[in-house]
């Protein structure tokens, strides 16, 4: 076996997980392998569930899992298990090299490039655990969720506040002597509430989440957050079928940015599978967008060392000038496109679209009339064609200002068109995920109501 | 179902050493004063996946999860701890841990184990599905169903299929000490293509599955068949045009589009939500939601159907439950806590996606019986709207009763007949309120072909869904055409 040496991406490394890698990638070895992948995690902490005003849930998680890929030539075959025991690694070592019998050569196949491999380690501050007892969290729950349901009379149930927070351990590696190993925390409150008049009832929610718990927003401002964005969807309506401007609030214009990465990702350009086929160096995007991935920021969500692979992660852009730069590939979609591989496989780090100068309120103006979209619901989109038909509830605005709540419609165009038709990113960013964006502005879609 | 405790046991309970006595003393620790309800989860999981993708099987992939679920119920509270470890320490250390949602410690209670078992009938084989195939024949299914779909047409540029199967085993532990126990086999298999036409691209996919052996895909050509339809909404597709934006008049066929119930009406009738007061149809038993030619049951004894259960995730036998009755609302979904606490009996819906998650009612088969109507006469009573046969998945806000369902091929109906193929499109209605608008029933009642997944509170389970032909008299279509 080559000499490991671990690279850590955060945290001290869990050395009970590597031991096990390195054991599953032995034993691989020993098995006539000619090469393997093996990652284990382990994820321990609870979630703390009150609904109105009392304790309702406490689930405790300890679980996890050990992941094995080997092949064999240009053959290959995977297999997981719960355990971690050295029986239960050499029985699921056996049973991907099994596999591997059956399935069919593939030259794409393989380790990625050795000189791609992560080789430093970086503290990025992504294990920040909380320090509070069942108690305390608790306490925070039940301030979280009666600041929204003493905020207004209209708010008459709930759908509960939760506290969760969460250690990951992890350990990856493979026969080319990769180890990365690291810890990753992962801290939120969340709060949902129930308003209620004449005309029906409304739900909406709230929620912080960060790997720094002192990140989190307070308690109290969350069950408020929650509070206002129920209450001002009471008595939403339909509007009449129409073709306007459509403005994504930050929260939701994240899933346009996702509709985008899915497109460009290796799997479904192989596969041609996607709208965007053959679109490397084409206008994507209006001349004035850019998006780019910050894969090191720290104590972010959205931050990693290195891929799912352990190609090391780069800070770059995806789109200079609206001109798309790079595809999102793996060392396997890369060879199928004879490509290099981007660090991508499995998603993005911190996927960004530089925000304008904007705050939401002059967004809202800027759209002048138009539907503001708060809520997208359902399974209308096309990978294949860009087509896009999705449910929606939001706001009417007319004469630059919100008018009335805005329910039971649809949203309709085609992502290709839409992506063009980018009047503007607001600067009222949503940094709880690992897309970040404002709102987005669109010229134009068909809204289907009345 | 005295067979499966044995065969629970034995993969459950003898390889981590656990004695009945043991389990008797873990039961003690877990109820107590303060506890209704207490339960212990096992499961062993043992699931495969084979994929073919440009003419070859690219990778495979074998799974074992192992592991318990430990809950203590008291009042509204519940306590939860899971563990993949079935030691007798890990064991007691989740036994405190779930129990810590109430005062007080553990009683020192013993001999509750064996105080009985539930004897129900078994919709299902237990045998393994993984086994009922050797390798080879199934690599070869998977390339007979990939030729078959590249004969039927030049076009069919990309071939996927993918073949899943599993076989779960649990056992349920109850407080009293009643023991039950489930084997469950479930298969998928799904083709997925793409056709190219003047460059333009069009995607088709179909696929079943069923809770039995993988020789259900070879009879009756059952996957060349899903081969055949996946090209056929393919080549399909290729001709749609844009769909039309706004309120119409919608048929939707037979199977599969029964999505429509799952999401109008089924998420909202689970017990919690009503308990809670969180649903649109929170306390609305006995009041007229749907026009006189609706009734909607769940009904989860269908004989190996995917959906379907002996018994659910707590031991309670799965039933035929009447949701909707000729219009009238009648009854709601149940776990065992939501049916204590709202004074009503369990349904047999509490189900669970793995033993790292809490049961909560959730769907079986959910469908709307047969009504009197012809399939024809139903599109031929329509002078202008939309046709739609096929469906993507479907989504639901309980509160609001606001729901969509994603058609992927749709016609226009022009003059009583159906036309030109058009783009898919979602379709978004009021739960409460959609069902009222069914003006014509047909009298062809088809359940789908054992493909749905419910995800909720980030649980997935298997569920069906099923309805004959069905006429909406007003629903808004979401096309771009305004």
């Amino acid at each position: 076996m080559q000499a490991r040496s671990i690279i850590q991406d955060s945290g001290s490394a869990n050395p009970e997980l590597a031991n096990a890698v390195v054991y599953a990638l032995e034993f691989a070895k020993r098995m006539g392998t000619s090469g393997a992948v093996a990652g284990v995690s382990r994820t321990s902490g609870y979630d703390l569930t009150v609904r109105m005003g009392e304790l309702e849930t406490i689930e405790h998680q300890n679980g996890g899992g050990l992941g094995i890929t080997v092949f064999m030539g240009l053959r290959k075959g995977s297999s997981s298990t719960s355990d971690f025991d050295r029986q239960a690694i050499e029985d699921t070592v056996r049973a991907a090299a099994s596999i591997a019998k059956f399935t069919a050569e593939d030259s794409c196949n393989g380790l990625p490039p050795k000189d791609r491999l992560v080789n430093e380690t970086a503290d990025l501050e992504l294990d920040l655990p909380w320090q509070i007892d069942r108690d305390q969290a608790l306490e925070i729950a039940l301030s979280c969720e009666e600041a929204a349901l003493s905020s207004d009379s209209r708010i008459v149930n709930s759908e509960g506040a939760s506290i969760g927070t969460s250690i990951q351990d992890s350990a990856f590696g493979n026969s080319d002597g990769l180890l990365v190993a690291g810890r990753k925390s992962r801290h939120s409150i969340v709060c949902s509430v129930i308003g209620q008049t004449e005309s029906g009832m409304q739900t909406d929610y709230w929620f912080s989440a960060s790997r720094d718990p002192g990140a989190l927003d307070s308690p109290q401002s969350i069950g408020a957050m929650a509070a206002r964005r129920t209450l001002r969807r009471l008595d939403a309506r339909k509007i009449k079928t129409c073709s306007v401007p459509v403005l994504f609030e930050a929260p939701t214009a994240g899933s346009l940015l996702k509709n985008f990465v899915g497109a460009i990702s290796g799997g479904a350009l192989y596969r041609k599978a996607s709208f965007l086929l053959d679109s490397l160096g084409q206008q994507i995007f209006p001349e004035k967008t850019r998006i780019h991935e910050q894969p090191h920021l720290k104590r972010s969500i959205g931050s990693a060392v290195c891929d799912d692979e352990g190609v090391a992660t780069e800070t770059c852009d995806i789109v200079t000038d609206g001109v798309l730069q790079k595809y999102l590939l793996s060392s396997y979609s890369a060879r199928k496109l004879g490509l290099e591989t981007t660090g991508n496989a499995g998603g993005t780090f911190n996927l960004t679209i530089d925000p304008g100068d904007r705050d939401f309120d002059e967004m809202v103006k800027l759209m002048n009339k138009g539907l503001l979209v708060t809520h997208t619901m359902g399974f209308g989109i096309n990978q294949v064609t860009g087509d896009y038909s999705q449910g929606a509830s939001g706001f009417w605005v007319e004469n630059g200002e919100i008018q009335f709540p805005v329910e039971e419609v649809t949203i309709a165009g085609n992502l290709r068109d839409m992506f063009r038709s980018l009047v503007e990113v607001g600067k009222d960013v949503d940094y709880r995920t690992g897309v970040r964006t404002g709102s987005i502005l669109l010229s134009n879609m068909a809204v289907a109501g009345e | 179902m005295e067979n499966y405790i044995e065969i629970a046991r034995k993969t459950l309970l003898d390889p981590a050493d656990v004695s009945d006595r043991e389990l008797d003393q873990l039961l003690g620790k877990m109820i107590g004063k303060s506890i209704d309800y207490a339960d212990v989860y096992f499961q062993y999981s043992r699931s495969e996946n084979w994929s073919l993708e440009e003419g070859i099987v690219k990778s495979g992939a074998y799974s074992v999860d192992k592991g318990v679920g430990l809950r203590a119920v008291s009042g509204e509270k519940t306590g939860f701890a899971f563990s993949d470890d079935l030691s007798l320490g890990a064991l007691t250390h989740a036994a405190q841990s779930a129990r810590g949602i109430a005062q007080g410690i553990g009683s020192k209670k013993s001999g509750l184990l064996g105080k009985g078992s539930t004897q129900v009938p078994v919709r299902y084989s237990g045998d393994n599905p993984l086994q009922s195939l050797d390798e080879n024949a199934k690599i070869s299914l998977l390339g007979r169903v990939e030729q078959e779909a590249r004969k039927q047409d030049p076009r069919v540029k990309e071939v996927m299929v993918n073949l899943a199967g599993e076989h779960n085993v649990i056992m349920i532990v109850g407080h009293d000490g009643t023991i039950c126990a489930d084997v469950r086999p479930l298969i998928r298999l799904n083709v997925t293509v793409v056709a190219e036409q003047n460059g333009r691209r069009e995607r088709g996919s179909f696929g079943g599955g069923s809770r039995q052996s993988y020789e259900f895909f070879q009879q009756d050509e059952r996957a060349l068949n899903y081969a055949r339809e996946a090209v056929r909404q393919a080549l399909t597709n290729l001709e749609s045009v844009d769909g039309p934006a706004g309120t119409m008049t919608v048929v939707l066929g037979p199977g599969w589009p029964g999505i429509l119930l799952h999401e109008a009406i089924g998420h909202g009738l689970e017990g919690d939500f009503n308990r809670k007061g969180t649903s649109a149809f929170s306390g609305r038993i006995g009041e007229k939601v749907a026009s006189d030619l609706c009734t909607i049951v769940d009904d989860g004894t269908i004989e190996n159907r995917r959906g379907s259960l002996s018994v659910d995730d707590e031991g309670t036998q799965s039933q035929n439950t009447v949701l909707i009755e000729n219009g009238i609302l009648k009854g709601y979904m149940q776990d065992l806590t939501n049916a204590r606490l709202m004074g009503q009996s369990p349904t047999g819906n509490g189900r669970r996606q793995s033993f790292a998650h809490l049961p909560m009612p959730r769907m079986t088969n959910t469908y709307m019986l047969s009504g009197e109507s012809e399939h024809d006469e139903i599109i031929e009573s329509v002078d202008n709207g939309l046709y739609a046969v096929q469906f993507g998945g479907g989504q639901v806000d309980i509160t609001s009763g606001n729901f969509v369902f994603s058609a992927t091929e749709a016609y226009k109906i022009e003059n009583g007949k159906v036309t030109q193929p058009v783009k898919g499109a979602t379709l978004i209605g009021n739960g409460p309120d959609v069902l009222t608008r069914v003006s014509m029933v047909g009298n062809n009642l088809e359940l789908d072909s054992g493909i749905g997944t419910c995800g909720k509170d980030g649980q997935l389970v298997p569920v069906g869904v099923g309805q004959p032909t069905l006429r909406l008299d007003e629903i808004t279509v979401g096309g771009v055409v305004v």
